[in-house]
């Protein structure tokens, strides 16, 4: 097969996951958990396998774009949209990295729901994860290989459901598995956050339409220098709400978080690898327009630096093992927007891709870790459930307790506060966060150390405000990420659970392996001199050049962050935190850990000013106006009111009963009168009529015989 | 041209037919009431069905049409005058695709007097198809206050607690517009001479200031059933007391008629004064979408959210209407469509679990796709096309709608359009809010409750999911291959269109 | 030879008739009685048809005289079937129980 024959399979890489979902979807029911996990693996796995024959046939080929024309779609005068698939070297870079990464965490995510689902429960729903998932993989797949915005759009929301979907999967109970609203409430958040930036890139969508009677990438990148340039500002800037939105920047970054509550695969999966970086390929995608726009390229730099940055000063304030990592994934995020914003677009890509690897990795071992948590949860209390007929009694009435309320103390497996010691009892979860870990710090040789300091040294020669909140960022990335290991596995455990904490099966933990070997040699993608990202995607994105190795900046970074690891260390390993002990570093800066802890009161902040004030206006609409303006006080007391006022006081009362009526009364009563005389006659007997005609006729007869 | 045999009368005048059989069965033979009355809607279906294959997609005017002339006194020239054209062809076919659907869907829910409620509601197919496919203006008028009498009793005595008021309400909202168009109709009739849509519009001629009158007069009676804001407090009313089938005709094919006026009568016929009226007619339909959406979101009860919505969503169709380009008009009444079968839809799902529970307050729901799971998915599918996610119907005319309205020379701004796109996202709001008001969370009181009663929530049966099964087929098809129904639309608008200036 | 019975003696029959059956209408209450005396009214038309008729040699009278009895049928037919129902109403078919219009 030529390799033009390959590229027409790329429909294939969306159908295959479909496939997959419909096959779990269908005859799901009966099969075993094993053929599920598997069927969707396989589909997202095969559709790995198709990326890879795409990025050998551009290899092997001239690299140029490829566009694949697959069906209509919308079709209204001058404007015309058709499902293309658009194969060149962006987009076949992300579809490794999705379906690739997606791969690996569908074969752990077999283990983890396995347990997850039994933890929780309910059983039944472990088909539906791996049918979301299916679904997730098939609507990144149409974000990253379609040929117009309009495409990318499609996949861009819908990812944005399967988000909602699979946050809001334990849609019943909250994290810690009590019965509430408090996970459909993040799913929620996710979702309608998202879609504030999704009318951001609405808004561009139409204005581009309107300039370039186009949707497709080529006719708009091909047109875009014809058009002025206050247009292409405004189109990326609202391009860049749309960024924000999907890539959690500042100021729309705050579902992410809350996005934990969905199980940790999707975290790793969708919140952390593949949906958030999105927005990185669209500004990547974008890049003929952002050239055009050097505000909008500022703007998104340093949108980006200051997410970067702030991010990172919460997650050094957080205990949950997971929230720690969504603030750094908000944090790397920055760092990849920033670079695209700068221009330095392959630093941002290469990013993304090591991201991909080292944050999926070190998700996947924090999920390792809260099973073998929850695994050690389980064994205390069965063990206590077991050890007397007592405390068997005292379990049961536990049981009912919490079956009719939550009196039961909850155990949140996620806390950091709770573990401690865990690289005993979890040896293998501990080297791959060990090597997760440093990979996000960037210590040499990991893949964060060269994707990083790509950045970094595109930002010190381009943009040196940005270059300095990165690299602070940096260190606080440092920081955290020992703050994180030193609390997870060194000490001693702080909760009897940690102490009974079990290391996970292979089915879980081989995957990470992978994980682990690509966050250590994915670095190896776009080495300094050699650059084979950078001469990967000069054939998609014009004018990229390969950025110097800057040693000052890498030897910088690099210190910095050992001198992060080594304050961690300090302040978290020196003296182990006791059981229930504040933070030593709470009593280092005060008031603000306290601002880091709380988040900078964001999420109060939006609550107070965005969501309040808008249910505040519905009910204001909905009662006031609507309720007793237009239904009670226009409807029924103006239309209403004055047409009974009308009808029964003016006219009725006033017009009729004392005018009308008095005349058709008195004609009434006359004619009342003459007819009760008259009634007599009336009688109703038949007989009475008859003799009167009989009388009549002979009257008649009479008269005429007399005449 | 035989009259009889012509298509539009037999899919027009077909519902007689079931009305007459139905006359003779014994209105304790409930059963035998129901079959009958769905046999003659799908028969009708069929025949639109065969319609549909002999109308010509690229053919802009009318079709399949007659006259006959009918009451000519007095030099008076009103004429019996049928036709379709693709402005009106999708929605003749919404309308006898709807019908069966919500006859099914009363299967359970209506048990009393089954033969009255048969026979109005197949009366009331019949008078909304004579709408869309007339084409004189006195016969329009016949047809469209005839709809509001089966309407009428179908609120009336088969509503709720306040039907009598709702219905009502509706009656006489719905009539008062009705006389101000009467009167245009009536100047139209004498001043032109004739009464026939398609010569008035090839006519034209009519000064300015007068186009405007008779355009405010027509849009009166249109806009208080579409209905646009401020003339929307009947609707929820009129939802909410209404029965299930009620409810998905009213909302799936009745507030169409306004839309379908605007478009088939204010904008050919008045071209000066629709583009006069264009940047109003816009704002009033955002602030319907933004009010709309935003008053959907306080509601405690399930049919008035979406009754709510509807407001919002029409808001949508009207604003496309108004944009006068092909994006807006093509998504308009692909619009109409999708709000048919979407908010149908909720109605139909609302119904199904309002007929298990007998509540529709939110705060007794909760949980509910653990024990409903088939229901949780379709409801989760409707949901997402009510709030037009890619990929379902709602996405395909909203966006186009925006599309149109963002850059449309009528409007004149693409403000009207920003600040519609932002009801997009209190859409969401709204929407998800319901999603998980009734089927995420822990679950809520109403199922205790209902196991109180003996019998525990199940899940949807055959006969429910059969109902809304063709519902789905045509959520996934228009929002996956739109390009058939924007084959059948394209020639007309663009007739439509050539009285506009560009 | 026969003889020619005079006009008026038939005149006089038909005039006895006729008034009998008028005095039955007024005086009995038995709605079959008043069935009875009208046939006997309508009889006498009859019978003063059928002379004029024979007297003045023109067919007309008899003529008119099928009608009548055509009528007169189709009449008791009808009324018989109303004293019926008004029976099965009031139990009973007294005319002097008969005078509202009300069922």
């Amino acid at each position: 097969m030529g390799s033009s024959g390959l590229f027409s399979l790329v429909p294939l890489i969306v159908f295959l996951p479909v496939a997959g979902l419909l096959i779990n979807m269908i005859f799901g029911g009966r099969l075993s958990e094993k053929t599920i996990g598997a069927i969707a693996s396989a589909a997202t796995g095969l559709a790995f396998v198709i990326a890879v024959l795409l990025g050998v046939a551009l290899w092997t080929g001239s690299g140029e774009t490829v566009v694949v024309p697959f069906a209509d779609w919308i079709h209204i005068g001058d404007l015309n949209v058709a499902w293309n698939f658009r194969v060149d070297t962006l987009s076949v870079l992300m579809m490794l990295v999705v379906s690739g990464v997606g791969t690996l965490i569908h074969i752990y995510a077999i283990g983890y729901m396995h347990e997850d689902v039994r933890f929780k429960h309910d059983i039944p729903r472990y088909r539906r994860f791996f049918v979301f998932m299916n679904l997730f993989i098939a609507m990144m797949m149409i974000l990253v290989s379609g040929d117009s915005y309009l495409m990318l759009f499609v996949g861009w929301e819908g990812v944005g459901l399967c988000s909602f979907l699979l946050i809001g999967f334990w849609y019943d109970m909250d994290t810690l598995g009590r019965p509430s609203f408090a996970n459909s409430n993040a799913a929620k958040k996710a979702f309608i956050t998202n879609r504030i930036g999704d009318f951001g890139f609405l808004i561009a969508g139409f204005t581009m339409f309107w300039w370039f009677k186009s949707l497709n990438f080529g006719d708009v990148f091909s047109m875009a220098t014809t058009i002025p340039a206050g247009v292409i500002l405004f189109i990326t800037i609202f391009l860049l709400v749309g960024v924000a939105g999907k890539s959690a920047q500042i100021p729309l970054f705050v579902w992410l978080p809350d996005a934990m509550a969905g199980p940790t695969p999707v975290s790793a999966l969708i919140h952390a690898a593949t949906m958030v970086t999105a927005g990185v390929y669209l500004v990547a995608r974008s890049a003929p327009l952002y050239t055009l726009a050097p505000q909008a390229q500022t703007t998104v730099a340093l949108v980006g630096g200051i997410t970067a940055l702030f991010a990172a000063t919460i997650a050094v304030g957080q205990y949950d093992i997971k929230k720690v990592l969504a603030y750094s994934t908000i944090s790397q995020l920055g760092f990849m927007v920033a670079a695209v914003g700068m221009g330095a677009f392959v630093a941002g890509m290469f990013h993304l891709v090591t991201h991909a690897f080292f944050k999926a990795l070190l998700f996947l071992s924090a999920g390792s870790v809260i099973l073998g948590m929850e695994r050690g949860h389980h064994h205390l209390a069965h063990q206590e459930g077991h050890g007397s007929p007592e405390s068997a009694d005292r379990e049961h009435r536990q049981q009912e307790l919490s079956d009719s309320g939550h009196l039961e103390e909850v155990f949140d497996p996620g806390d950091m506060r709770n573990m401690g010691g865990l690289r005993k009892q979890m040896p293998v979860t501990f080297w791959l966060y060990l090597i997760g870990a440093l990979a996000l710090a960037g210590i040499f040789p990991l893949a964060g150390f060269w994707s990083k300091d790509e950045i970094l040294a595109d930002a010190f020669q381009k943009f040196p405000a940005v270059y300095w909140l990165l690299t602070i960022a940096a260190f606080l990335t440092a920081f955290y990420m020992g703050r994180q290991v030193w609390m997870v596995f060194f000490g001693k455990p702080r909760h009897a659970v940690a102490e009974k904490a079990e290391e996970s099966p292979k089915v879980i933990t081989v995957p990470l392996m992978v994980l682990a070997a690509l966050a250590i040699l994915g670095g190896a993608l776009n080495l300094p001199g050699i650059h084979t990202l950078t001469s990967w995607l000069e054939h998609t994105i014009a004018g990229v050049e390969a950025g110097e190795f800057n040693f000052l900046v890498a030897g910088l970074s690099t210190g910095l962050a050992l001198l992060a690891i080594f304050l961690s260390w300090l302040l978290y390993e020196r003296q182990p935190l006791a059981e229930g002990q504040k933070d030593p570093l709470k009593k280092l800066l005060g008031p603000v850990f306290t601002v880091f802890e709380r988040k900078y009161w964001v999420d109060e902040f939006y609550w107070a000013v965005f969501v309040n004030r808008y249910v505040d206006i519905a009910r204001f609409l909905a009662n006031v106006i609507d309720g007793r303006f237009w239904h009670d006080f226009v409807h029924e007391k103006v239309i209403a009111g004055t047409y009974n006022w009308l009808s029964r006081t003016v006219l009725d009362l006033g017009v009729d009963r004392h005018f009308i009526d008095a005349i058709a009364n008195g004609l009434g009563e006359l004619t009342k009168r003459i007819s009760t005389s008259l009634r007599r006659l009336q009688n109703g007997f038949v007989r009475s009529y008859a003799l009167a005609v009989l009388l009549g006729v002979v009257v008649i007869v009479g008269y005429l015989l007399l005449k | 041209m035989n009259f009889i045999t012509n298509p539009l009368i037999l899919v027009t005048f077909f519902p007689l037919v079931g009305v007459l059989a139905l006359l003779f069965i014994p209105a304790d033979k409930k059963n035998v009431l129901r079959w009958t009355t769905l046999v003659a809607s799908l028969l009708t279906f069929g025949l639109s069905i065969w319609m549909l294959t002999m109308f010509n997609k690229s053919n802009p005017d009318l079709q399949l049409g007659f006259s006959l002339p009918w009451i000519q006194v007095a030099g008076w020239n009103i004429s019996f005058a049928m036709g379709v054209d693709g402005l009106s062809i999708l929605l003749v076919l919404l309308t006898t695709f709807l019908t069966p659907i919500a006859i099914l869907s009363t299967w359970t829910a209506v048990e009393e007097r089954v033969k009255d409620f048969m026979i109005f509601f197949t009366l009331l197919e019949m008078g909304m198809l004579g709408v869309f496919l007339a084409q004189d203006l006195f016969l329009f008028y016949i047809f469209w206050e005839f709809t509001l009498v089966p309407m009428y009793f179908l609120i009336g005595i088969w509503g709720g607690p306040r039907r009598i008021y709702a219905a009502i309400k509706f009656f006489l909202y719905t009539m008062a517009g009705s006389i101000l168009m009467l009167l245009a109709i009536l100047w139209l009739g004498i001043y032109q001479g004739t009464f026939s849509v398609p010569e008035l519009i090839t006519k034209g001629g009519i000064p300015g200031n007068v186009q405007l009158w008779l355009f405010l007069a027509f849009a009166a009676a249109f806009a208080i059933k579409v209905p646009m804001w401020p003339l929307h407090s009947w609707l929820p009313d009129a939802h909410v007391e209404a029965p299930t089938a009620g409810s998905v005709i009213l909302a799936g094919v009745l507030l169409k008629m306004g839309t379908y006026g605007f478009l088939r009568f204010n904008l050919p016929m008045f071209p000066e004064a629709a583009l006069k009226a264009a940047p109003w007619m816009a704002l009033l339909a955002v602030i319907g979408i933004i009010y709309g959406a935003a008053v959907s979101y306080a509601q405690k009860d399930i049919k008035k959210l979406v009754a709510y919505s509807s407001v919002s969503h029409l808001g949508f169709v009207m604003l496309g209407l108004f944009a006068l380009n092909a994006q807006g008009i093509e998504g308009g009444i692909l619009q109409m469509i999708n709000h048919g079968l979407s908010t149908g839809a909720l109605f139909l799902l609302v119904g199904m679990v309002y007929e298990q529970t007998h509540t529709r307050e939110f705060s007794v729901y909760g949980g509910l796709w653990k024990i409903m799971p088939v229901y949780g998915a379709v409801m989760l599918i409707v949901s997402l096309s009510s709030m037009g996610l890619p990929g379902l119907n709602g996405f395909i005319g909203e966006f186009a709608i925006l599309l149109g309205a963002f850059g449309s020379k009528a409007i004149g701004s693409p403000w009207f359009a920003g600040v519609a796109a932002a009801g997009v996202i209190l859409a969401a709001v709204y929407i998800l809010y319901m999603f998980q008001k009734i089927f995420l969370g822990p679950e809520g009181s109403i199922v205790e409750e209902v196991k109180k009663h003996g019998h525990a929530l199940r899940d949807l049966n055959l006969r429910e999911i059969v109902t809304v099964a063709p519902l789905l087929v045509l959520i996934f098809w228009i929002g996956l291959y739109p390009k058939p129904f924007f084959e059948l639309i394209a020639p007309a608008v663009e007739k439509l269109l050539m009285a506009f200036p560009h | 030879m026969t003889q020619i019975i005079p006009l008026s003696w038939y005149l006089a029959v038909s005039m006895l008739l006729f008034s009998m059956g008028a005095l039955g209408v007024l005086i009995r209450r038995n709605p079959l009685i008043i069935f009875m005396s009208i046939e006997l009214m309508l009889n006498a038309a009859n019978l003063a048809f059928v002379a004029f008729a024979r007297s003045f040699g023109v067919p007309t009278g008899q003529i008119f005289v099928f009608f009548v009895m055509t009528v007169s049928a189709a009449e008791v037919a009808v009324g018989l079937a109303l004293i019926i129902i008004i029976f099965r109403n009031k139990h009973s078919i007294d005319v002097d129980l008969m005078n509202s219009l009300k069922g």
